[in-house]
């Protein structure tokens, strides 16, 4: 017995449904990619929990050179150091005013300010472009609102790459475990050909521990907290500070701020 | 049908060996970057695509180009291209086979590509790019196959290939349109952030598809005892000479729209490719003899005279194919990553290993095609020894 006109047409109907759903997602990324953050937040069924940082380079500026939050974040993760800056895989790290706020800033500013170096890290946007055009979802976003990465399921095509306007993302160009100073047995190291980047240390909040790089830094610079909780340490000092968010007029919104 | 590839004179078989020689060094070098990672290659956490995509990119354009013959043929009626439309068809075999290795080459751990099977993701364009990549090719392949068989037994195609012979018009455009999308739809690359990506990336394939097919016609016709129709030749000109024209009209908008606007973004990675930038400079020489190319290309196909005498065909036709290739093949995928997010340069050179695996997928589309145009080319010559 072949199939008859009307099972036919039920076919026909559903792959056309679903082409189109498929279409529909593709024009309406920002409900795919946070539709546990945003689409959940009008519809009043917020998440409990959307973690955030909080910069306060105003801290920051006190100590010169230090690097306790980035050689934190390189024993805890496995990083690997390499020398070469087009191979190094970095997850959090400095950069000048002009290269981390480039097109805002002026040749008037105070020379503190020229100096500063601001600390970036993956903004864990609420509506991420790396997510919205990975093929595998090897990078996702978490209910809790971090962009996580499986590096089993990574096929190292590199568009998340290309997609990040933060540069926060890095491929293992080759095997990093050679250029692993001092080995976590906690947390897994990567092989060559996947891409990585900052987890807002998400094994350790599992744990009840705050990001290696909040714990280390010693000024209070960094803040970590729900921003969906109006009485989180990060909500207050949001509420009772001007902050800024980088690029945000590329509609990513970054869950990383800055104070200045 | 295969094994008339396998008959040839020492000419055939020299250009073969070459081939497979290309294609044994490049496997070699494709081995040690599956061992040692991407690594070996020139590319950078700056610069993260390179020549394979670039590639990628320039030959879906070569693919798509085969619907300029088929589109007059099947929508229009116009019967010159009869006899000339097959070799389009396996032109557009080839370029596909080479762009889906291109991307395998890229991949950082292709032994996962199946993932992109296992877990389909309708949001990402690398999925869709995938599937009318795909489909492109089983089209092409299923008319291909049964125009060959129809010509081998000297009687018309079968009447049910039509319908997938329409769809590969509309499907043609989709590949190079997904394809775009790839990168226009990225926020923060401001080189890539352009309505025109999609018709322009169209516009450089319907001159650059035709263009090669054009050069590949014409050595058919110096080696073989086969030759085209001049006046569907010509009309083919006619084609790539718009499609160029319209070409490089994109690239003046696109002009227009950075530097009248001033907006820094937008004219950096413009100034870089044709200036330089900050002291970076290395693509100028490149990128201004693409434009010196595609203006040489049009003034020839445009002045009936010079286009109808031979070597100045072949000499427009490779002029348009060298700016159209430049323009994507080197220009666009690094324009678009430089500056990078935070405003620096980092400049990229393809190493060694890379430009020899980037040679040995070309050479294995040259030899899919060289196989597929001998079946062709004995068929011909067969019915002209019946003549």
């Amino acid at each position: 017995m072949g199939i008859n006109r009307r099972s036919f047409l039920k076919i026909v109907g559903l792959s056309a449904l679903g082409v189109s759903s498929g279409a529909w997602e593709v024009l309406q990324p920002g409900e795919v990619d946070a539709a546990h953050g945003h689409a959940a937040a009008e519809h009043g069924t917020k998440a409990a929990v959307r973690w955030a940082m909080v910069v306060d380079m105003r801290r920051c500026k006190e100590e010169k050179g230090c690097t306790k939050c980035i050689d934190a974040c390189r024993l805890v993760h496995n990083i690997p150091v390499i020398d070469n800056p087009k191979r190094e895989v970095k997850w959090i790290w400095k950069e000048g005013y002009e290269h981390a706020f480039p097109d805002t800033h002026n040749e008037y500013m105070s020379e503190e300010f020229k100096e500063a170096q601001f600390i970036l890290m993956c903004n864990h946007c609420d509506n991420p472009p790396c997510v919205r055009v990975c093929p595998t979802k090897a990078t996702f976003k978490r209910p809790d609102g971090i962009v996580a990465m499986d590096y089993h399921r990574c096929i190292g095509c590199r568009f998340c790459m290309a997609a990040c306007p933060y540069g926060s993302r890095n491929l293992n160009w080759v095997d990093p475990r050679p250029y692993i100073r001092e080995v976590n047995p906690e947390f897994p190291t990567r092989m060559k050909g996947v891409v990585e980047k900052c987890n807002f240390c998400v094994e350790r909040l599992a744990q009840g521990l705050l990001p290696a790089c909040v714990e280390a830094c010693h000024c209070g610079a960094l803040l970590f907290g729900n921003l969906h909780d109006p009485e989180s340490k990060v909500r207050r000092v949001l509420r009772s500070n001007v902050s800024m968010r980088r690029k945000p007029e590329l509609g990513t919104h970054p869950c990383v701020f800055y104070l200045v | 049908m295969i094994e008339k590839a396998l008959k040839g004179g020492p000419r055939y078989w020299a250009w073969i060996s070459f081939l497979l020689l290309v294609i044994v060094i490049g496997f070699m070098f494709y081995l040690r970057q599956l061992s040692t990672g991407l690594g070996i290659t020139g590319m950078s956490r700056d610069i993260s695509w390179g020549v394979y995509i670039a590639q990628f990119t320039y030959l879906v354009g070569v693919a798509a180009g085969a619907v300029m013959l088929v589109m007059p043929k099947y929508l229009h009626g116009y019967k010159r291209y009869g006899e000339i439309i097959i070799f389009g068809e396996f032109l557009a075999i080839a370029a596909v086979t080479m762009c889906l290795l291109f991307i395998v080459a890229d991949l950082g751990q292709p032994m996962r590509l199946m993932n992109v099977l296992l877990h389909p993701t309708p949001n990402s364009i690398l999925f869709w790019d995938m599937i009318v990549l795909n489909g492109y090719l089983l089209i092409n392949l299923i008319v291909g196959y049964n125009t060959i068989l129809a010509m081998k037994k000297n009687v018309p195609p079968p009447g049910w290939i039509k319908p997938f012979i329409y769809l590969s018009i509309p499907w043609a455009f989709s590949i190079h349109t997904v394809t775009a999308f790839l990168y226009c739809g990225l926020p923060g690359r401001h080189a890539w952030l352009t309505a025109i990506m999609a018709p322009r990336f169209l516009a450089s394939a319907f001159a650059s598809g035709p263009a090669f097919l054009v050069i590949m016609l014409m050595i058919i016709k110096r080696v073989t005892r086969w030759s085209p129709d001049p006046e569907a030749i010509q009309n083919v000109a006619r084609t790539i000479c718009y499609a160029m024209i319209a070409n490089l009209f994109f690239l003046c908008l696109e002009f227009f729209t950075a530097f009248y606007s001033n907006i820094p973004g937008h004219m950096h990675p413009l100034k870089y490719l044709f200036w330089g930038l900050w002291g970076y400079n290395s693509l100028v020489p490149w990128m201004r003899v693409s434009i010196i190319a595609g203006v040489i290309g049009v003034f020839i196909m445009l002045i009936p005279p010079l286009r109808r005498k031979e070597g100045f065909l072949i000499l427009g036709c490779a002029a348009i194919v060298l700016g159209t290739w430049i323009d994507k093949g080197v220009g666009l995928v690094i324009g678009g990553f430089i500056p990078n997010p935070f405003e620096k340069i980092t400049e990229y050179q393809p190493t060694l290993p890379e430009i020899s695996i980037t040679l040995a997928i070309w050479a294995t589309g040259f030899l899919i095609l060289t196989v597929l145009y001998k079946m062709v080319i004995y068929l011909k010559e067969r019915d002209l020894a019946v003549e």
